[in-house]
């Protein structure tokens, strides 16, 4: 007869060989990352869009040049060459080095836009969805009558309010672009509410709080990202348009959309002015179209069978 | 169905007043008075003062808003500021058809190209045209219409004409047909992608249903299981879609418009708002709440006159 003593070793004995056999691991988030990197245009998206972020984030150590800093005031216009790969800009700046410095300010907007957003969005789409009846009805009329107005044009009435500048961009971003969040989370919520295991939870006697928080938020994970994936380009988009008609970020800091508004200026003579910036914006649009694309494929549940 | 149309067409009038009361809100929020250009001439304050008598600006915020809904109502958008003694009516009646014109013909090229691209690539699943269409259509779709209408320029405005002397399309304008053609590709291609995309993805769901099955399975021709009863069930969700396409083509003219210098409202867009034309900002902005409303109504009742299965009472 074993003792108790070398009965509890032999569980630990066991316990340890169990968790020597490698297990895979069926996760979600392992799932879907396998699934993501099997998506070759996925994975197009993820490089550049990595490339993207360590470009803002190192800018000053890549830049060869300040953002605002006069180059070659005698080279003013001067195309694309070895020294100046994307060529000099009107007042002598180098294009190249504002490249490099616009990607911070259209990573910043893009991030911070959706952070605003989603803090705005997530708890009113949450609170709407889980307690339906008058609330969601108020709720849901007020994102109706956001809906009936172009988010761009809210948005240029509101920098326009505010003045121009990075933070106002993020402040009018954020108050005219959680309508698209806060439905998207109703809309989970409200399918979410009647599963078993909420019915399970609220029978036991968990509060509405509790009941979001721990069970309803956590499983609406998945389009949250998604749409945070498709959020920032759209916020990036209106940076890149505010600052081109004039009224986002203010000169001398550098912004893509700003550089194409001044290239259209000059687009008889110069055009390297306007291809660059140009072509920022849009391949790093089309990186989020790619990567967000893979993700909602990598992580819609329906994609399991 | 005439009650839902009653009710939708009621549910209008607060949906304009509350577009109206936001717009109105934030511009009288916006610092500085309209009449004191910002840096320029510098006025004396009891002269501006009096212009705003003249326009009735001293008038508490509500008065003002109530004296506004009821011109408007009537068709009378007032006398724009800046660009005086200009009414907004004929500043609008000049540049809205050239911008309505601009729309449609977007329009109508998204639908026309869009849908059938997405045919071509669903009747082609997994093919060569499927994966160039969708290739195509993500590219379309993610470009910021002005970013596209740019490149469109550069290539076709300057860069083609400088290496092979053939000099078809001009930088901006509107003055003839052959001007029409690259705004109308720079406006319509994001709708267009977004078309083909829906399109192909809802004639594959259709293509897997078990009637069209039975379809082939009686013999009848490829050619027509897909134009008899594969096309009609496929096409109406993608009518949901021309409504938000609107709100698109809206938004994406006044910067297309702005890139090939087309005489269209957009371009008191932007100008109006920086120099505090509030009788034109409002003009403006109801005038794309309207034109919304009304699209998003149209394709609503369309929808139901599609489609039988779809009650539109209830709701």
């Amino acid at each position: 007869m074993a003792t108790p003593r070398e009965q509890v070793s032999q569980a630990e004995l066991l316990a340890e060989a169990a968790e020597a056999v490698p297990i895979r691991q069926a996760s979600l988030w392992g799932d879907a990352w396998r699934r993501l990197i099997k998506n070759r245009l996925a994975v197009v998206g993820l490089i550049i869009v990595s490339i993207f972020t360590l470009t803002a984030i190192f800018a000053p150590v890549i830049a060869p040049y300040g953002e605002a800093e006069v180059v070659a005031p005698e080279l003013k216009f001067a195309p694309p060459s070895w020294y100046f790969p994307m060529g000099i800009d009107q007042n002598g700046r180098d294009v190249f080095s504002r490249i490099v410095y616009g990607a911070r300010v259209s990573l910043l907007v893009g991030v911070v836009a959706q952070l605003i957003v989603l803090a705005i969005g997530v708890p009113i789409g949450a609170i709407a969805g889980y307690f339906s009846g008058r609330v969601d009805n108020f709720l849901m009329r007020t994102v109706d009558v956001f809906y009936a107005i172009p988010q761009l044009l809210l948005v240029l009435l509101l920098v326009n309010m505010l003045g121009p500048g990075m933070k106002n961009i993020f402040i009018a971003i954020g108050i005219t672009g959680w309508v698209t969040e806060a439905r998207l989370v109703r809309g989970t919520i409200l399918a979410l509410r009647e599963q078993e295991y909420v019915k399970a939870s609220r029978v036991a006697g968990a509060g509405g709080t509790y009941i979001i928080l721990r069970h309803l938020l956590p499983n609406s994970m998945t389009p949250i990202i998604v749409a945070l994936t498709f959020g920032i380009p759209t916020a990036i988009f209106i940076e890149a348009s505010l600052s081109f008609v004039g009224v986002g970020i203010r000169p001398p800091q550098p912004s893509w959309g700003q550089m194409v508004g001044v290239g259209q200026q000059y687009i008889q003579s110069v055009q390297h002015l306007m291809l660059f910036p140009c072509l920022a914006i849009g391949l790093t649009m089309l990186a989020f179209t790619f990567l967000g694309d893979g993700l909602r494929d990598a992580l819609d549940v329906k994609m399991n069978d | 169905m005439l009650q839902f149309i009653v009710g939708r067409v009621l549910w209008f009038i607060p949906t304009i007043i509350a577009i109206a009361a936001v717009t109105f809100i934030i511009m009288n929020l916006t610092p500085g008075s309209p009449f004191q250009p910002a840096g320029a001439n510098n006025l004396r304050e009891d002269i501006i003062k009096n212009i705003e008598k003249q326009y009735g600006l001293d008038k508490p915020l509500p008065v003002r808003f109530v004296i506004y809904l009821g011109k408007a109502a009537r068709g009378d958008f007032g006398e724009s500021y800046t660009r005086r003694p200009q009414k907004v009516n004929d500043i609008i009646a000049r540049g809205f058809p050239v911008s309505l014109h601009l729309g449609a013909m977007a329009l109508g090229f998204a639908i026309i190209g869009g849908v059938s691209l997405g045919i071509l690539a669903a009747v082609n699943q997994n093919g060569f045209i499927d994966y160039a269409s969708v290739t195509f259509a993500i590219l379309a779709y993610s470009l910021p219409s002005f970013v596209l209408g740019f490149l469109l320029l550069l290539l076709f405005g300057i860069w083609i004409p400088e290496w092979t002397g053939w000099r078809f399309f001009r930088i901006g304008g509107w003055q003839s047909p052959r001007d029409w053609i690259l705004p109308t590709i720079a406006l319509g291609a994001g709708p267009f992608a977004q078309l083909a995309r829906y399109t192909r993805s809802s004639m594959i769901d259709v293509i897997r249903s078990d009637y069209v099955r039975t379809a082939r399975a009686k013999g009848l021709a490829e050619r027509k299981v897909v134009l008899k009863h594969v096309l009609k069930n496929a096409l109406i969700p993608v009518i949901t879609l021309v409504g938000p396409l609107f709100a698109a083509l809206g938004t994406g003219s006044f910067f297309v418009e702005q890139v090939f210098r087309v005489p269209g409202i957009g371009q008191y867009f932007v100008t109006s708002m920086t120099n505090k034309d509030h009788p034109m900002i409002l003009a403006v902005v109801l005038l794309y709440g309207v034109f919304l409303a009304a699209m998003n109504l149209i394709v609503d009742i369309m929808y139901g006159v599609i489609d039988p299965r779809i009650r539109l009472g209830g709701g």
